[in-house]
């Protein structure tokens, strides 16, 4: 294995040392959690999102601000946006964690899929409280 | 990155072919890694032929009967020959197994059997891995009885229902076939503890006597010693002893959540 963490090929830790090294840090269930509970909620709403975007299907921005003017509608878009985007945010950083082995770069790309992820959330809440709301 | 390609020196290239025994009248093509430390070369695969009529049914049997008549420099670990110590746990065919309890007629091919040692270990010798990671994380997980309740005068008292919880986990005989069959293994096999350590962490997280479950799963809950699992089942799939590595795994996880949510 390349990347070692910190104690190296090099270092004349004992085995058990560079296993037992920084300790477990007590976290990763929340995680592992919230990737379920999204899981769930994605399932449940599925369905009434494809139903939502084959009532969009060949309407104008007009037409779909109208569908979208009905606070149930635009509410399960929401949820679907919260529940899809915190599960895509915690599917890559397992990803990250997996591949990238260079602490530097991990942290960067774990930066980079935090920021991607609110980015995209907040776009794609903006765009529903917009057209719901007819501005 | 994760290296996916193997290091030069570890590509595979030729292999000597030893001429078929005499006098043999049934032979079977035995295909195996070798690797000397010693020589500075690279690993080839050296082709032998096993007079079947000479020796026992199991691949474990061929490897000795190669050992004893062609080639006394093969190397390879065993002892007990017939699944009780897991020494000679090697890929067979693409599949970890024990050489001793698979036997040759069983191997999918039908041609040739085809042996590599266990993946993604250092090699120390041909078919011997270097296990040392492998057993530290066992050790890291503390597999034994810890109690803080006086030692009572007979015995720690189990009930029946109890001592059920631990069948399909006591049996593990640490011969790593399960570890070294997980991608996720092969990855960060040094922060991920691995399936056989995990399954034997939830031996002891599961006996009704151990007073230190808390302190086992604390232990445990990190996201590399354990959520690097993803149910990717090879652990189960390889393991000879038809124990699931995955389904402990996953106790675990529904253990850390039930102290939680």
């Amino acid at each position: 294995m390349s990347a070692q963490p910190s104690p190296g090929p090099k270092s004349m830790r004992t085995p058990l040392s560079r296993v037992r090294y920084l300790g477990s840090s007590h976290s990763g269930t929340k995680d592992f959690w919230r990737q379920r509970l999204t899981a769930v909620a994605m399932i449940l709403l599925i369905v009434p999102m494809i139903l939502i975007v084959t009532m969009m299907l060949g309407r104008n921005q007009a037409g779909a601000a109208q569908i979208l003017g009905s606070p149930l509608i635009a509410i399960l878009m929401l949820m679907f946006i919260a529940a899809s985007i915190w599960h895509m945010k915690i599917g890559m950083q397992v990803v990250i964690e997996d591949y990238v082995h260079d602490e530097k770069l991990k942290l960067v790309s774990i930066m980079a899929n935090n920021f991607f992820s609110v980015a995209v959330a907040l776009a794609a809440a903006y765009a529903i409280f917009k057209l719901s709301s007819g501005v | 990155m994760v290296e996916f390609a193997l290091p030069k020196n570890s590509k595979i290239t030729g292999g000597k072919a030893w001429p078929k025994p005499a006098g043999a009248t049934e032979t079977r093509e035995f295909r195996i890694y070798r690797w000397n430390p010693d020589d500075g070369k690279n690993p080839s695969i050296d082709t032998y032929h096993v007079d079947t009529n000479d020796c026992g049914p199991m691949v474990l049997d061929g490897l000795i009967w190669i050992k004893n008549h062609i080639d006394p420099t093969l190397t390879f670990r065993r002892s007990c020959r017939e699944g009780v110590c897991g020494s000679c746990a090697m890929n067979i065919d693409g599949q970890n197994t024990l050489a001793c309890t698979k036997s040759m007629h069983d191997v999918a091919s039908g041609g040739a059997v085809k042996i590599n040692p266990l993946p993604h270990q250092p090699v120390v010798k041909d078919l011997v891995p270097d296990l040392t990671n492998f057993y530290a994380q066992y050790a890291s997980i503390e597999p034994w009885l810890k109690t803080i309740t006086p030692t009572p005068q007979k015995e720690w008292r189990q009930s029946h229902e109890d001592r059920e919880k631990l069948d399909g986990l006591y049996e593990c005989i640490l011969c790593a076939c399960c570890s070294t069959s997980c991608p996720s293994y092969w990855w960060n096999s040094d922060r991920y503890l691995g399936p056989a350590a995990l399954l034997q962490a939830n031996r002891w997280v599961s006996d009704s006597r151990d007073e230190a479950t808390g302190e086992r799963l604390d232990n445990l809950e990190d996201p590399f010693r354990l959520y690097r699992c993803h149910t990717i089942m090879n652990c189960t799939k390889a393991c000879p002893k038809g124990l699931n590595p995955a389904e402990a795994i996953a106790e675990l996880k529904m253990k850390l959540v039930e102290r939680q949510v």
